[in-house]
């Protein structure tokens, strides 16, 4: 039986057992609702709660464990004289696997029903062609082994799924009982069902730890395995990346790192400045007017999609950049390169720069504002020497936050900074040349995980450790501003 | 400013006189507020550069030429048998039909009186999209009773010629084209006098599947609207119930632990997490690890759900903080638990902000890239998916990586495409961010 029927059938129980269990309550208490401990709806939904969660949670646990045990004991069925040459027991298992799925879709029962009877060699290149008419297209003929296996497979996949249906079907009606058995006026539904819902509401929250943790554990494993394949001191002090998926790779995150940092230096020089002084005009300048009209517009940057940035730096800004500086001045004849990357990011981080200090400026007491004012300072000498110094812990977060937005941004450097990694050999000159087309740790990330991929191969591996060490490093930036920024704000409050 | 403290010398002249110092300090007074307007006026500008560049290169692609053909269906071309068997017909392939469509050009030209010197049939067959065979193929499949007629077809001209009638193709840059000549954009021209060749709103942009490096004209964002609107369908199953049910548990339910401590500043480190690392997540855990398919708008439902999540939790709590206690306290002094007080009372109330703040997630949502490139969204996609629920499984693309593949073609055309899939896509978003604006204004309460 499919799981979605299985639920369906839940789902029915459940609402017959609300009915029910609403029903006994308001009879035990001789209809009348007074003597009831809780409104007679609690009773109904402890009922319906008792027959889901337990059943729900035994289909979504059997569901998980299921495939791996049975993958297992065929795996071992399999003679280990069928493995070796070009296959291995993954690929092997790959094939009995979609050999089952296409049995099941074919129907089998008039073929087959002994999965030990050996089957010839007509029948399985017949089965081929049947299999390729259901849209499972395969390389080769099928082996006899994998036949064997792939109906075992099938087999315990029906005789699992029978025994599924009947467990969780009867966790179901167990719970219904259970749970109607103890429904009278003095039962505490209301208490039950409400610590349920507590604890769903806590599953929730928890969501957002189990993120990290997947986060924090996927990269750590393969980043694991990718150490056991290269050094990791070559991946940290290294110079050179030039990975070569024949193998004998250099993986070194230097060279990337040093785009990212350059082209973010450069998108923070952009951004910094102009959100800056956005902000102390809008906050301490502008007419009430202009701000409810600039303001809004300012924001609508950080609403863009990066990768509308992206195509703006490809097709607008790197070919200015290109045609009238690099250009003219010699110094660089592609458009992909780090100032065009820079230059857009920078835009796009005006606005995050902007509102935050507008924020921490606009925090600032009027009251130091005034003492300066009464001293006889300008407005903007009050601005440089009284309200920047007050909010310089603020706007030194907001510059962090910025900076980490920056060395984790993504779709700006992969269509603005090129794909090529800097080049310790060549020099100096060509290193901190902004006309220069140079790589960023984001874009290698992307470049190693799209397209074919090897799981086993450190080429591909890389890309887990870079992303791990991204990760660290954006998040030691968000820590920190959020530590300033939280320090700052208690200051006046 | 430090010598006016100074004791024992007085200030020379009257105040009412700008002395040479008063006049510096006023003109750095008003060099600072010009800065400001500068770097203000520059963020403006940034972003009308932007759009209009944008709309500049992109507005075209919403128009598109198209021919109309008289195409002559010969029988002992399509059908050599007789028999209008479509198996047997089925045997031709659109090789078999580029030949009836450049006849069928010809023919028009002929019916045109045009003639251009050192055209062939194929080449005058040449300013027909390379999709047109197919096109035809599929209509003569389905109406084989329409065998041996003359019909008239409109297809859509090749995206050289197109791009001739939008700016990007002259007769020089044609001469040194090897997939368009000089004469074939005369007999566009000339096409057009008579009538046969027209550039009208292109429809099949927002509805087409996507179409190969060779055919541009043809490439249209069916599929990709739709694999995004499945995503956003799973991002708002899942991040609508967590995101509130995990407000209400921080705001309302949690004591002030270590415990809730830490799952607040977790949730503020994941919004500032970058969101090509949930895209290594969703690569590690949803297809390698679970074995969820490649490319299925079910695993990008999942990484957007958990990107958003905290985008969600964090105004869903302002909303539910910004409730007055008062509210609280007189639900629970009627006599109503502490959960009834929430969904009752407490709840209904911040629904409009919550709404709001999840209107503005899934706009950021919709926008992402990045993490998706890494679960292979990238692939090529020209199958509609099937509808929900079954389709959130089949292969599909996403309005953004469908502009990033545009971009990373060699033809020119599809830079005009990838802006104009720039437009829908923040068209979509600017009516989400209007619709989350009005409902601030209409439901927002002020306490």
């Amino acid at each position: 039986m499919p799981a979605l029927w299985i639920v369906a059938i839940l789902l029915a129980l459940a609402a017959a057992g609300y009915l029910a269990g609403r029903a006994r309550a308001i009879r035990s208490a001789g209809g009348d609702r007074r003597n009831m401990h809780s409104l007679p709806s609690y009773y109904g939904a402890n009922v319906a709660m008792t027959v889901l969660i337990p059943a729900l949670g035994l289909l979504v646990l059997w569901s998980l464990i299921q495939p791996s045990l049975i993958e297992r004991s065929i795996a071992d069925d399999i003679p280990a004289a069928a493995i070796g040459g070009d296959t291995t027991l993954d690929l092997m298992m790959a094939d009995v696997r979609r050999v089952a799925g296409g049995l099941d879709q074919l129907g089998t029962p008039t073929l087959i029903t002994k999965p030990a009877e050996a089957p010839s060699e007509e029948f399985l290149s017949g089965l081929r062609e049947d299999l390729g008419s259901v849209g499972v297209a395969l390389a080769s003929d099928i082996a006899p082994g994998v036949f064997r296996a792939a109906r075992s497979y099938q087999l315990a996949e029906a005789n699992g799924r029978f025994w599924m249906t009947i467990a969780v079907l009867g966790v179901g009606v167990l719970g219904l009982a259970a749970a109607y058995a103890v429904t009278n006026r003095e039962f505490r539904a209301r208490n039950v069902v409400e610590r349920g819902i507590l604890a769903g509401l806590i599953l929730c929250a928890l969501i957002a730890i189990l993120t990290t943790l997947g986060i924090v554990l996927s990269m750590l494993f393969e980043t694991q395995n990718f150490f056991s394949q290269y050094s990791w001191t070559e991946f940290f002090f290294g110079l050179e990346w030039a990975p070569d998926f024949r193998g004998n790779s250099s993986l070194s995150i230097i060279p990337l790192l040093w785009g990212t940092l350059y082209i973010s230096l450069i998108a923070l020089l952009v951004a910094v400045p102009i959100g800056l002084f956005a902000a102390i005009y809008l906050s301490e300048y502008a007419s009430p007017r202009m701000r409810t009209y600039a303001k809004p517009m300012i924001e609508v940057l950080a609403g863009i999609p990066t990768i509308v940035y992206g195509l703006f730096a490809l097709i607008t800004v790197g070919p200015i950049l290109r045609d009238y500086f690099a250009l003219p001045m010699g110094i660089g004849e592609s458009a992909s390169s780090v100032a065009t990357a820079g230059v857009v990011m920078g835009v796009m981080l005006i606005p995050f720069v902007s509102s935050l200090s507008d924020d921490i400026i606009n925090a600032v007491p009027q009251a130091m504002r005034d003492g300066s004012f009464g001293l006889g300072a300008t407005h903007s000498e009050t601005i440089r020497q009284v309200v920047i110094p007050a909010a310089l812990p603020g706007i030194v977060g907001a510059i962090l936050l910025a900076a980490s937005r920056a060395i984790g941004e993504t779709m700006i450097v992969v269509l603005g900074a090129g794909a090529a990694a800097a080049q310790f050999n060549r020099g100096l000159g060509e290193l901190v040349n902004p006309f220069e087309a140079m790589t960023t740790v984001t874009v290698k990330i992307v470049s190693q995980l799209t397209g074919d991929t090897d799981f086993a191969s450190p080429e591909t591996l890389v890309a887990f450790a870079l992303g791990l060490t991204l990760f660290v490093i954006t998040l030691g930036l968000n820590v920190l501003a959020l530590y300033i920024v939280r320090k700052y704000r208690e200051q006046y409050e | 400013m430090t010598d006016i403290a100074m004791p024992g010398a007085p200030r020379k002249g009257s105040l009412l006189v700008r002395d040479a110092r008063t006049a510096r300090r006023n003109a750095a007074e008003a060099r600072f507020r010009t800065y400001g307007l500068i770097a203000v006026l520059l963020g403006l500008l940034a972003l009308v550069v932007l759009v209009v560049s944008i709309i500049g290169n992109g507005a075209s692609a919403f128009r598109q030429s198209y021919v109309t053909v008289p195409v002559t269906l010969l029988e002992e071309k399509l059908d050599k048998s007789g028999t209008r068997d479509p198996a047997v017909m089925a045997k031709v392939s659109t090789f078999g039909y580029a030949p009836l469509i450049a006849a069928g050009v010809q023919d028009a030209m002929d019916a045109a009186g045009i003639e251009i010197e050192g055209l062939s049939t194929k080449g005058a067959g040449g300013i027909v999209s390379k999709d047109a065979p197919a096109q035809l193929r599929d209509f003569v499949l389905s109406n084989p009773g329409l065998l041996g007629q003359t019909v008239d077809f409109t297809f859509l001209a090749s995206g050289r010629i197109d791009g001739y009638f939008k700016g990007r193709v002259t007769a020089q840059t044609a001469a040194l084209d090897k997939n368009v000549s000089p004469e074939q954009l005369l007999l566009a021209d000339a096409l057009k006098e008579a009538g046969a060749l027209e550039t009208r709103f292109n429809w099949s942009f927002i509805t087409a599947p996507d179409a190969s490096d060779q055919r541009p004209e043809a490439a249209g964002l069916g599929v990709a609207i739709l694999g995004s609107f499945y995503m956003m369908l799973v991002v708002l199953a899942l991040a609508l119930p967590i995101g509130v049910a995990a407000s209400i548990y921080l705001e309302e339910f949690a004591p002030k632990n270590r415990i809730t401590d830490v799952i607040e500043v977790n949730i503020s480190n994941l919004a500032a997490v970058p969101s090509i690392v949930f895209g290594i997540l969703g690569l590690a855990i949803f297809i390698n690890f679970a074995g969820l398919p490649q490319s299925a708008p079910i695993v990008g439902g999942l990484v957007l759900t958990l990107m958003t999540l905290p985008r969600i939790i964090i105004p869903s709590r302002a909303a539910l903080q910004a409730v007055p206690p008062s509210i609280r306290e007189a639900a629970l002094g009627v006599g109503a638990s502490k959960m009834q007080t929430v969904f009752h009372h407490v709840l209904p109330l911040a629904a409009p902000g919550i709404l709001t703040g999840l209107i503005i997630g899934l706009g950021q949502a919709l926008g992402e890239t990045a993490p998706l490139l890494l679960i292979g969204m990238v692939a090529f996609v020209r199958e509609y998916p099937s509808p929900p629920i079954d389709g959130i499984f089949d292969p599909a693309t996403a309005l953004p990586v469908q502009i990033f593949n545009w971009t990373q073609r060699s033809d020119p055309a599809f830079v005009e495409r990838a802006s104009g899939a720039i437009i829908v896509l923040l068209i979509f978003l600017l009516i989400m961010n209007l619709t989350a604006i009005l409902l601030r204004r209409r439901f927002e309460r002020r306490w």
